[in-house]
């Protein structure tokens, strides 16, 4: 690149401090530097695209140190300035870190700049100062802009901003955190409509949306840099018999642990921060050459989390498991291998995961994908070929939540009194929600100012009201506290914090106080914890520990010297696995072609099952029906991913209990969904009294959905998060728990009250919107059905076929669902009459 | 009916599972801790605008209760009003269906913390407790032994596990001595009988807890239960 050297005859897009700067080090300027400089210099928004390791973070600061310190002369007397460039990004310690990293060619060219970061951790004081004397460059998260847009300094602040810098974009636009971040970014252009936005992104499928998302209106401009070299995948198969469930790939762990030998530092990556337990465990069962292996997962103590990091950055482990904790953020050292255990369930995932090995964009970075079972790996030679061939998974470009939406109202409220009009035209100015109709913005000012209830109406406590001149206004400074309070989109699940008790393993029978102050581990989800008895052993941070009770500070363990925890698993969140990868899963299936990449076994699996039953055609669904232990099954083979099989398991079973087919229960996996019970399908389709088509007619996503949502543990879920996040119930803090805790109602009894009198409530079209796109996929689910329409193929089997087996294999693993808590007690209750009755 | 039975110093009474007391001879409906306008006392404090339809889904739970069962005197053991200010607050129509209700029967209502005297525009007797027989109807439970007392406020809950998961259900805590009564109001919440709330009432060990269900009230000895974290 020519940029830095050309001094004297063309005008320079570096001044020579930067020239200087850049030759000392021995760096030319980049082409996408280059590019930004250009963007810069004409004032236009821009979305970089670039692959990792391209320095893509300096591409998008150098127009900002360039601009500040040709004006640095002349602001060094003038009056206080707000702030130059606002840097956003995802992660705390990201915004720290980068604040670190640019302050380094600050003061190597002495720029007159002062650079700052702000997150949830800075100091109060330092946080007032900051609005007081703003630095040139802020460095923060979308939750600290939507608090500083939402305080009456905004102006102050924001007023001069020239540049705003998006980091991972990718990452961020498509959630509710982008929904949020896309409000405070309309703010920002009104408070500074000559600031320009810059995103930085990695590779995605529709650039198009994140340019629209980034400005609003009009797309920004596109820079993109072609990935460098291409990546080398490898998919290790195992000389072990692979196993036809479950994804822990166990087997091969003494070859993850050769293969870490070979390298200089793995990461090693897993779906879930338990399989990333029983892979640490596992590889340090093996690990005779004591070489320094760490764990890394959300839920280790943040301490703990920093002290593997920094490790990492110094070169001192070889290697390290961690869960998607470490997918974003800077490079952590010199990794040459990644290693996915397990499918990594999408091509943008694996691609990202591999991004972090070999940060030089011109050297291929090396990644070895572990199949779990059979099926993945079939799933993960589809998702190599979609990563080889640059396939990204499409993320949907969402519209805008309502819930989200209240909660930047009252923002935008303790801001300065709004006019209604003007608010609506900026909201809509902000992509997710520029098809948002009046009416729902109106109803969403209703809610957020009075309840918005059709019944009574809380005038006399709004938390916004009208002013004489018609504007709204936050009616009182709690109000706004408590605003202050709840900012954000993230709604962490109840946690209780795992400590290691003092004094190691008390006496058994030992009743009294526990010795208090013991050291904090980490956090788990309260369920989970529900679920242990005094006793039981689990795994945690990497260790065997014995649970003994629990009280307002946490779950009191100690060390335990079992050699197998009590309680190995607890799936968690588990990630479907995308549409692309799917698509290219049936094909596979389809077509024996191309079953020679698969290792024997796998090849045989597919054999037989071709032999025995059929294979399903890529746009067809196939369904088998087969007897098994006084049991009839019916497993069919959508390949949508778990979320959408676990809504059509629930709603196939309502349908087959009115067909008088009696079903005992179901099991879903990313491929199958398996039902058993008493009636059998295949005589009745025999005798002409049923068809297999009505039982997959798309009609079943409207009545018996909304019957079925209405009662769904997993729709109380959504409704929970969507009334803390729009301010409607406080959010429940660790460490605030206990205190009286039990006497505050649930956010279910709320849900249930609303949706028996007010079913069209603001909050509950939010919760069912997060349904569709959630937890329940319906929209991918109603894609299938529609896509599989008059091409379902009904196999009558007389036992199990090999795609089948899986399924069946996950029956009793599955929990009871909340819907079928009743039958719980009524047999615990049998339990204990038959214990009476000395049946027991 | 689906009930279950529960016998204090000699009188019977059955649990209903909607959450409630019935005696049979006197025709005696006993609830506790309606929590009338909880929603729009959580309003009024600035902690959320909570849907005000608490009040008329209690009322409707009531009302189809008391359709079911008739009762010649009606108890109410306390904190029937989440605070003073209920009566200002408690919509026209649904102080009417209460009056409704009150209308042909004895109605009794038991002074609770939130509620020691009646709000604006309340009918009905208000009295520190009532008593008949060997039984004592108030709304705090006494600590130490209290043999015939039955009372409300500490909103009892019990939980069991189950093939790894677990049931939280409103409940009737009794050792056969005494009994406290669940919170019957929609948005009351719930404080598990394994507290230490529970230990000045009960002698450990001799409590059931008969958690409500479905259609059903379901009986589980103290040695089921387990503690809330």
């Amino acid at each position: 690149m020519g940029f830095a050297r050309s001094h004297d005859d063309e005008p320079a897009l570096l001044p020579s401090v930067f020239a200087d700067w850049f030759a000392r080090r021995g760096w030319t300027l980049r082409e996408h530097q280059g590019a930004l400089l250009e963007q810069a210099q004409r004032g236009r928004s821009t979305l970089l695209i670039a692959p990792t390791g391209a320095g893509k973070t300096l591409a998008g600061f150098l127009p900002s140190l360039v601009e500040l310190s040709e004006n640095g002369k002349r602001r060094t007397n003038a009056l206080r300035r707000g702030v130059h460039t606002l840097y956003i990004s995802p992660l705390k310690a990201l915004a720290v870190d980068v604040a670190r990293n640019v302050e380094t060619p600050i003061a190597e060219m002495r720029l007159p700049i002062r650079i700052e970061s702000r997150t949830g951790d800075t100091p109060q004081s330092k946080r007032q100062r900051q609005k007081l004397d703003p630095p040139d460059l802020l460095l923060t998260t979308p939750e600290q802009v939507s608090l500083l847009i939402a305080s009456r300094e905004a102006k102050l602040l924001f007023g001069d901003l020239r540049r705003i810098i998006i980091d991972e974009t990718h990452a961020l636009a498509p959630n509710k955190r982008g929904d949020l971040l896309s409000l405070a970014l309309a703010r920002l252009r009104r408070l500074a409509p000559e600031a320009t936005i810059t995103g930085l992104s990695a590779t995605v499928a529709n650039p198009d949306d994140l340019r629209r998302w980034l400005t609003g209106g009009e797309m920004s401009d596109l820079v993109h840099i072609e990935g460098g070299a291409q990546p080398e995948i490898i998919i290790h198969d195992t000389e072990e018999r692979l196993p036809w469930s479950g994804h822990a790939a166990k087997h091969a762990l003494p070859a993850v642990y050769d293969a870490i030998k070979g390298h200089k530092m793995t990461l090693i990556f897993v779906n879930t921060r338990f399989l990333a337990e029983f892979a640490f465990q596992e590889l340090w069962r093996i690990n005779t050459d004591n070489l320094p292996i760490a764990l890394h997962h959300g839920s280790l103590d943040v301490t703990q989390r920093r002290r593997v990091e920094a490790a990492m950055a110094a070169g001192k482990l070889r290697a390290v498991v961690a869960t998607s904790t470490l997918d974003l953020g800077i490079d952590w050292g010199d990794i040459d291998l990644v290693v996915h255990l397990g499918s990594p369930k999408g091509s943008s995932r694996l691609l990202q995961r591999i991004g972090r090995a070999n940060h030089r964009m011109d050297e291929p970075s090396k990644a070895i994908i572990v199949p779990g079972s059979r099926f993945e790996r079939v799933e993960c030679e589809a998702t190599r070929a979609a990563a080889l061939a640059g396939e990204q998974d499409a993320e949907m470009l969402r519209r805008g939540a309502l819930d989200v939406l209240a909660q930047h109202m009252l923002g935008m409220a303790c801001a300065e009194p709004f006019d209604a009009d003007s608010l609506f035209d900026e909201v809509t100015g902000a992509a997710p929600y520029s098809g948002l109709a009046r009416a729902d913005f109106d109803g969403v000012l209703n809610f957020a100012a009075t309840g918005g209830y059709a019944l009574r109406t809380y005038e006399r406590f709004a938390k916004i009201r009208r002013t004489k001149e018609g504007l709204w206004r936050i009616a009182n400074p709690p109000t706004a506290q408590r605003y202050r309070m709840n900012v954000g989109t993230i709604v962490e699940a109840d946690m209780v914090r795992i400590r290691m008790m003092r004094g190691g393993i008390v006496a058994a029978g030992t009743t009294g106080r526990i010795s208090r102050g013991g050291r904090v581990l980490g956090e788990m989800e309260e369920g989970f914890v529900n679920m242990l008895s005094p006793g039981d052993t689990f795994v945690f941070g990497g260790e065997i520990l014995e649970f003994h009770t629990v009280d307002e500070d946490g779950a009191w363990c100690t060390r335990s010297s079992a050699s197998d925890p009590k309680v190995p698993s607890y799936a968690g969140a588990r990630m479907p696995f995308t549409t692309g990868v799917a698509a290219r899963v049936r094909t596979m299936i389809a077509d024996p072609g191309s079953w020679h990449v698969f290792p024997e076994q796998v090849r045989e699996w597919l054999e037989i099952q071709r032999e025995r039953s059929v294979l399903p055609g890529p746009d067809e669904l196939l369904v088998e029906t087969f007897p098994r232990a006084d049991r009839f099954f019916l497993t069919c083979y959508p390949f949508e991913g778990r979320n959408a099989h676990q809504t059509l398991g629930m709603l196939l079973t309502r349908r087959m209990e009115r067909a008088k087919l009696r079903p005992l229960g179901f099991v879903a996996t990313d491929y199958a969904v398996t039902i058993w019970g008493l009636g059998d399908a295949a005589a009745r389709v025999r005798a002409g009294t049923l068809t297999i088509e009505e039982l997959f007619a798309e009609d079943m996503l409207g009545d018996d959905l909304e019957e079925w949502l209405a009662e769904s543990s997993l729709m109380k879920r959504n409704f929970r998060d969507c009334a803390i996040i729009s301010g409607l119930i406080e959010r429940n803090y660790p460490g605030q728990r206990k205190t009286g805790r039990q006497m505050t109602m649930s956010s279910d009894l709320i849900y249930d009250v609303l949706r028996r009198h007010e079913p069209d409530h603001v909050l509950l079209r939010a919760a069912r919107a997060d349904a569709a796109r959630g937890l329940l996929d319906i929209s991918r689910l109603s894609a299938m059905l529609v896509r599989v329409k008059g091409h379902i193929v009904h196999k009558p089997l007389d036992r199990v076929s090999p795609l089948a087996v899986p399924g069946i294999l996950e029956i009793g693993r599955e929990q009871v669902s909340g819907e079928a808590r009743d039958s719980l007690l009524i047999e615990a209750e049998e339990e204990l009459a038959a214990e009476a009755m000395g049946k027991a | 009916m689906s009930a279950a039975e529960l016998t204090i110093q000699g009188e019977i009474f059955a649990i209903v599972h909607e959450g409630a007391l019935w005696h049979e001879r006197e025709r005696m409906l006993i609830v506790a801790d309606l929590h009338f306008e909880k929603g729009s006392a959580f309003a009024e404090r600035g902690r959320g605008l909570l849907p005000p339809y608490d009040t008329r889904a209690t009322l409707g739970r009531l009302a189809a209760l008391i359709a079911r069962l008739e009762p010649a005197r009606m108890v109410a053991l306390g904190d029937s009003f989440h605070d003073r200010r209920a009566g200002s607050r408690i919509d026209g129509a649904d102080l009417a269906q209460l009056r409704d209700l009150q209308r042909g029967r004895d109605w009794l209502w038991v002074a609770g913390n939130h509620d020691p005297d009646a709000p604006e525009g309340v009918e009905g007797d208000w009295l520190a407790e009532y008593g008949f027989g060997n039984i004592v109807l108030r709304h705090e439970p006494s600590a130490g032994a209290a043999p015939g007392e039955i009372a409300g406020h500490l909103h009892p809950v019990a939980k069991i596990r189950m093939r790894g998961e677990s049931v939280r259900r409103r409940c009737v805590a009794s050792d056969g001595l005494r009994a406290v009564l669940p919170a019957f109001g929609t948005y009351a919440g719930g404080l598990n009988v394994m507290d230490r709330a529970f230990d000045m009432l009960f002698s450990r060990g001799a409590m059931n807890a008969w958690m409500l269900g479905a259609g059903r009230v379901h009986r589980m000895p103290e040695n089921r239960l387990i503690a809330d974290l």
